[in-house]
């Protein structure tokens, strides 16, 4: 019996978790958001071991999942941007995060090395507007007094895919400028007036890495991960912060959870160490599922992810959500699902 | 009649198993009609599903340089724009080279090396777009951003007039770089069509060329390319019809833009690669959604009338 499952897992383990799924049964599906995608998978791995409960989780981007769930075709959707109050109730479904990850500012110029530049909100959202164009730019210069900027036309590189990564940075974009906000906007895709587009955030890591003067925006594990040239940004309280854990969970800490939905404002938070560009990424849960074992057994499936999945999720350079923050979706199942 | 006994059995064996002929048949034309039904539906049902954006937008949608997915506001000009400029530009690198391919297979190469060149140039056609895309994107991008273009940019970009089509920033990716890698991917496509059509001129016509006393290439030009030149430009149209919807490869070296530059080392976008990287972002019975399948009706209808054209163009030869 010990050597059929440790075969099971194991086949189950190359990412053939169909194959292996009838035996136990506990089996729930979900679709969406592709920038959670690793931590699941890892958590899903944790949780088979842990619970017997499989998960096959689509990385298919956040609309899709966001129409999968509204079809009932999966047991939940998972989605970057929230939904509204309003969407929530439309879609009887329960909303609600798992864990926060974090943007990075990445350059490529020469003679500048990790983490040396120091931008400002603002000044982010003028190199998007096409308004600051070069590097030795008056703003940027006055910024950084001894930095060597060279005299190099700056080059925007953004997700031409639609993506929760570019919703998180137009949101924070035109949290900080009232003229981005105003020309641009948010959404998970919207128009830049300047720059190139890449697909993926190994499109724009790429992109930055070959062209010089680019500048462009990824999660944190893919800078870290491909070893790019990150930025200090300000924050809201005026501090150069430093894209580390200590500021990230600074971030997270400060943010205001008890709005409808989860839908907590956490860009920009105020706080002296605060990482100013983090966001969390949401469950859609039906609150009238199909199958009320399989929803049952999601909600089991992200309690074990609460209770022990904190470390998995800081070693892939996610953020874990505050324990006030998991006990407060805990009290929201029971609200919703009675037990 | 001694042969029309000796079949006579046979006749009467098949009309035994005539019912299993006749199921047999219907399979077959069942086959061949769900083919034309598929095509039927499929441009229907896009249309059907484009129409909210046509509704919203009018005919301004094919013209419209908006693509505004904040404001909904959806037009498919930018990417028609980019989809044929890339596909013409590949169509001008690609067609010389694909004769020189083709003139060299037929005329000038020692029968030994025949067989091995054109199984290579046709070997071209079977590589994957994704591979072609990565290679682009990690190998064409940055040699085309550290070498090729500061030069083209800092020489050819200063001249006036014809100078404003090579200026901007190098960023590697754009359109020019998307006609590379598709004139690259559309090369076997012409130049397999071309080799095939210049060796159905008759040898007569060549060899009485060559009594003549003509050189190799007043052959070529004046006995083999008039002699094909309807079937060379189907060969052509054929290239075209892929290089119009080619996505993968596309996408991943465009520069994924939805702006028109004048500059073709500017980023642009073409119709497939604007739906492939808005579709998984797109909701169910959104605006955005719409546009996007009506976009897909544009491009099913601009390869369809390419394809079609060169399918005319190509029929005595299919017949052949």
């Amino acid at each position: 019996m010990n050597r059929r499952s440790l075969l099971l897992g194991a086949s189950a383990a190359l990412t053939l978790p169909a194959l292996g799924a009838h035996a136990q049964g506990a089996q729930i599906t979900g679709a969406g958001a592709s920038f959670p995608n690793p931590i699941y998978q890892k958590w899903a791995e944790a949780v088979r071991g842990a619970t017997g409960i499989q998960l096959n989780y689509q990385s298919v981007g956040s609309g899709a999942g966001i129409n999968q769930i509204r079809n009932r075709t999966v047991d939940f959707g998972a989605t970057d941007a929230p939904l509204s109050a309003q969407q929530l109730t439309e879609g009887n479904l329960l909303q609600f995060p798992t864990v926060m990850g974090s943007l990075v500012a990445i350059v490529n110029i020469p003679g500048i090395a990790e983490g040396q530049l120091k931008l400002t909100g603002p000044l982010l959202a003028d190199i998007y507007l096409g308004k600051i164009t070069r590097w030795n730019d008056p703003q940027i210069v006055a910024l950084n007094p001894g930095l060597p900027l060279p005299s190099l036309a700056i080059a925007p590189a953004y997700r031409a895919d639609g993506s929760g990564t570019t919703f998180v940075w137009v949101s924070y974009l035109s949290a900080v400028s009232p003229e981005f906000k105003e020309k641009v906007g948010v959404g998970t895709s919207v128009r830049f007036p300047v720059g190139t587009g890449a697909r993926g955030n190994e499109g724009v890591a790429g992109t930055v890495r070959n062209v010089r003067g680019a500048i462009g925006y990824v999660e944190n594990a893919y800078a870290i991960t491909n070893k790019l040239v990150t930025t200090q940004i300000r924050n809201k309280a005026g501090n150069f912060v430093k894209p580390d854990h200590k500021s990230f969970m600074a971030a997270a800490s400060a943010a205001d959870w008890s709005v409808p939905g989860f839908a907590a404002n956490v860009i920009d938070q105020a706080g002296p160490d605060s990482w100013p560009i983090v966001a969390p990424t949401f469950i859609l849960l039906p609150i009238n599922p199909n199958d009320a074992a399989r929803s049952a057994n999601v909600r089991r499936f992200f309690d074990w992810a609460f209770t022990n999945g904190s470390r998995l999720a800081a070693e892939l350079e996610y953020i874990p959500l505050p324990e006030s923050v998991h006990n407060a979706v805990r009290a929201a199942w029971r609200q919703s699902f009675g037990a | 009649m001694a042969s029309a006994s000796l079949t006579a059995p046979k006749v009467a064996k098949r009309r035994a198993s005539s019912l299993g002929d006749r199921i047999f048949a219907m399979l077959c034309q069942a086959a061949g009609i769900l083919v034309l039904i598929l095509l039927g539906a499929l441009i229907v049902e896009l249309f059907i599903a484009g129409l909210p954006a046509f509704r919203a937008f009018g005919i301004a949608f094919v013209t419209s340089t908006d693509w505004d997915p904040v404001r909904e506001l959806f037009g498919a000009g930018v990417s028609i724009y980019g989809t044929i400029v890339t596909a013409i530009l590949a169509i001008i690198l690609a067609v010389p080279l694909a004769f020189g391919v083709a003139f060299f297979l037929t005329e000038l190469a020692p029968p030994w090396m025949r067989r091995p060149v054109g199984t290579a140039v046709e070997l071209l056609a079977a590589v994957p777009s994704i591979i072609y895309g990565m290679w682009g994107f990690f190998v064409i991008a940055p040699a085309f951003a550290q070498h090729v273009q500061p030069f083209i940019i800092d020489t050819v970009g200063e001249l006036p007039v014809i100078g404003a089509l090579f200026q901007g920033p190098p960023f590697g990716t754009g359109l020019f770089t998307a006609a590379f890698i598709l004139a690259i991917m559309v090369l076997p496509f012409i130049a397999a069509t071309m080799r095939d059509v210049f060796e159905q001129v008759p040898p007569v016509y060549k060899e009485s060329a060559y009594g003549l006393g003509a050189t190799t290439w007043e052959v070529m030009k004046g006995v083999v390319i008039p002699y094909t030149r309807v079937s060379v430009v189907g060969g052509i149209m054929l290239g075209l019809g892929r290089a119009l919807g080619e996505t993968m490869a596309v996408t991943f070296v465009i520069g994924n833009a939805n702006r028109i530059s004048t500059s073709l080392f500017g980023p642009g976008n073409t119709i497939a690669s604007l739906v492939a990287l808005e579709f998984g972002e797109s909701e169910i019975g959104s605006l955005k959604l719409a546009s996007l399948l009506a976009l897909g009706f544009i491009l099913f209808l601009l390869s369809f009338a390419v394809l079609a054209t060169s399918r005319y163009l190509l029929r005595s030869r299919l017949k052949a």
